[in-house]
């Protein structure tokens, strides 16, 4: 236990070391979220996360949110375990054919209003997979989708970013 | 097991030279006959490393059925031909269990029916699609769509006083890929638990025969995305052999340098995850403080933070400076630290050690039978490691060690890792001290046809093999992917027998199997 004790003060919090330059983007970012969200969401934004035929790869950024380096909850984002609870979709990979019905109902079972965020150049457009018999290309061709994530995958701090910029763009649907 | 072959054979055995690299022989034997040449290979212990097959209709022939053996460092594949009219070959599943899998594939994707599989039902392609659409056929257009019909499937039931099931999936509670599982139990205990995937299948291997040769190690880097590394090399070292085309030595130490890195940064979000799972949040927190470090290492250095598109055709697409290698060494030296630090405090947590031993075991005997693979075999008593067994520069000079465990349980698996994170920062400080001068690529140029290659390289999971095949025009004509989990993905089936419920997560992070590279 005391090691345990000693480890966590040794650590100390890590979110406030970021490499200056990394930070001042995440932190003028996380400003900027932190205003939207109280606004919209009451403090809290729920995101529920959905893998819709990725390689994993944007999973692993998504994963890195939670890092005490961008510790994401620190802006009011939590993910959730149901789309129920959800105010936000985030969705990777170009839709699968066996995953295009599971996508459907996801969305249909997050109520509304809602914000749905497509990361990831297959989100946008199916990526290397492109348009096939089992890639059905991008996120929109199957739910309407407010924000693009662009990268392959994003960075942490352009997944961030995205969140941010649906806000601006335009209010929940 | 080639000299059991020639000798079953005799000269029904028919050596196939197009297949590259030598070491690795192709016989092509009788279809009635493929069954009969299990039996050997069972006898001299080897174990089933894939089956599948090609639509070879462009050379004038019908469907090939391949199989690869393996035992120790030896590789064998073997091959028999069915007839378009009548697509059917002896089925292996009986023999070898990881053939139920891939012979319901090859059903299922190519149209090729395995006489006596015990399942008839359909893997990777569900319920609602066609029963006559066979995507890897060449007669099927990839662009078009395929139209639903309404079908079920047929879950294993189990019935009795006080049976009930639990559906999960296919859109998991966590940030994790999507996938069904259907478990039958009693109170809080597990009696059955059945996986139904395929629900990310891309079409990746379909995708492969329409894309040049050096865009397909991009594909590749995208199998699976958290061991883009090891598959895209896994491509590159293929296509290489079909060409005999020798990347310089510099590409291949620094290929082995982001090889280690891949897996020591995930090994590391996994022994973080586990304990996380066995609700000792702690753990997870400072060990993804580490491997965001890493990361951001591989970002400043190779430009990507998982090193994507970084392992080319010819060599490697960047090259790394003096000053560059002390900043690698300085945060070798920094992980190490770091990293024993909470080795401890994981060894000496009673808590965990309560809910880690014992949860989850896949026995070494179960393991031999399944064929599994990587540290998952490793944790339940199999030698194997393709870095040791069938290495390639620069791992024959830098010789991994390999940590062998015999309890098979989560700790195992948990255990395993940590000695290979230590491992790799070993052959990290090794690579970079004696990292050869010279340029980082060799001109590549395109296989000619008819020809095939064959190629394994031990990613973080395990054992990924890449068997590719060029046309009549010097096209892909298949390129077959064997990512670790499409052995190993069985292993948790049996692995949570008399397990409880609420352990599944956790049983269910010690594999970490990639759903992305078992779909395709």
């Amino acid at each position: 236990m005391l090691r345990i004790l000693h480890q966590i003060f040794r650590t100390g919090i890590v979110t406030e070391s970021l490499p200056p330059a990394e930070e001042a983007e995440v932190e003028a970012i996380g400003v900027k979220l932190e205003e939207a969200i109280k606004r919209y969401f009451r403090r809290s934004l729920t995101i529920r996360e959905v893998d819709a035929g990725s390689c994993n790869g944007c999973e692993l950024e998504i994963h890195a949110l939670n890092n005490p380096i961008y510790n994401c909850e620190r802006f009011g984002i939590h993910f959730t375990a149901s789309p129920r609870f959800a105010d936000m979709l985030l969705v990777t990979g170009p839709v699968s054919i066996n995953m295009e019905t599971a996508l459907r109902r996801t969305y249909n079972a997050t109520p509304n209003p809602k914000f749905v965020i497509a990361v990831g150049d297959c989100g946008y457009n199916g990526g290397i997979f492109g348009e096939s018999y089992a890639s059905l290309g991008g996120i929109g061709k199957i739910i309407p989708v407010d924000v693009y994530i662009h990268g392959c995958p994003p960075k942490p701090a352009d997944i961030l970013n995205g969140i941010l910029k649906s806000f601006e763009d335009s209010r929940p649907t | 097991m080639k000299n059991n072959i020639i000798s079953l054979f005799g000269n029904e055995a028919r050596k196939d030279e197009s297949q590259y690299p030598a070491t690795v022989p192709l016989y092509q034997i009788p279809r009635e006959r493929f069954t009969e040449a299990a039996k050997p290979m069972k006898t001299a212990g080897a174990r089933l490393v894939a089956e599948w097959a090609t639509d070879e209709t462009s050379f004038g022939k019908g469907f090939g059925i391949y199989v690869c053996y393996a035992k120790d460092s030896e590789y064998l594949i073997l091959k028999t031909y069915t007839p378009l009219e009548d697509p059917t070959f002896p089925s292996l599943t009986k023999k070898f269990v990881p053939a139920y899998r891939f012979e319901r594939q090859m059903r299922s994707l190519m149209g090729v029916i395995p006489l006596g599989h015990p399942d008839s039902r359909p893997w990777i392609k569900h319920e609602d699609w066609q029963e006559d659409v066979y995507p890897l056929r060449k007669s099927f257009d990839a662009s078009k769509s395929i139209s639903r019909v309404k079908g079920e499937y047929q879950w294993i039931r189990a019935e009795g006083e006080g049976v009930y099931e639990i559906p999960v999936g296919p859109v998991h509670a966590g940030i994790i890929e999507p996938g069904h599982f259907r478990f039958q139990a009693v109170g809080e205990d597990v009696i059955n638990l059945e996986e139904k995937l395929g629900y990310v299948h891309k079409g990746i291997e379909k995708r492969f025969e329409s894309l040049p040769w050096d865009e397909g190690a991009k594909l590749a880097g995208r199998v699976s995305g958290d061991t883009t590394v090891a598959h895209a090399l896994c491509y590159c070292r293929t296509v290489e052999s079909m060409t005999e085309c020798n990347p310089p030595e510099r590409a291949l130490w620094l290929r082995a340098l982001m090889l280690e890195r891949e897996r020591i940064a995930n090994h590391l979000g996994d022994i973080g995850a586990i304990c996380n799972d066995a609700a000792f949040a702690f753990m997870l927190y400072q060990l993804t403080i580490l491997k965001e470090r890493l990361l951001r290492t591989n970002y400043k250095l190779f430009g990507h933070r998982f090193m994507m598109d970084k392992v080319i055709p010819g060599g490697v697409a960047i090259d790394i400076s003096d000053k560059n290698k002390e900043e690698i060494l300085s945060e070798m030296n920094w992980l190490t630290n770091e990293f024993e630090r909470l080795v401890i405090i994981y060894d000496e947590n009673s808590s965990l050690d309560d809910r880690l031993r014992d949860a989850g075991v896949l026995t070494d005997g179960k393991a031999k039978e399944l064929c599994v693979v990587g540290f998952t075999a490793r944790a339940s008593g199999q030698n194997m490691d393709c870095r040791i067994q069938n290495p390639f520069s620069p791992y024959d000079r830098i010789i991994p060690k390999m940590t062998v465990l015999n309890s098979g349980d989560v700790h195992a698996r948990l255990w395993v890792r940590t000695d290979e994170i230590r491992d790799s920062i070993r052959l990290i400080i090794e690579i970079l001290n004696s990292l050869p001068e010279g340029k980082i690529t060799e001109t590549f140029t395109p296989p000619s046809p008819d020809k095939s290659g064959f190629a394994v390289v031990e990613g973080w999971r395990g054992e990924i093999v890449y068997w590719v095949q060029s046309g009549p025009k010097g096209e892909i004509n298949r390129c077959m992917v064997r990512d670790p989990s499409s052995v190993n993905w069985i292993a948790l089936e049996e692995a949570i027998h008399g397990n409880i419920v609420p352990d599944f997560p956790l049983c269910n992070k010690s594999f970490n199997q990639s759903y992305s590279g078992h779909d395709l």
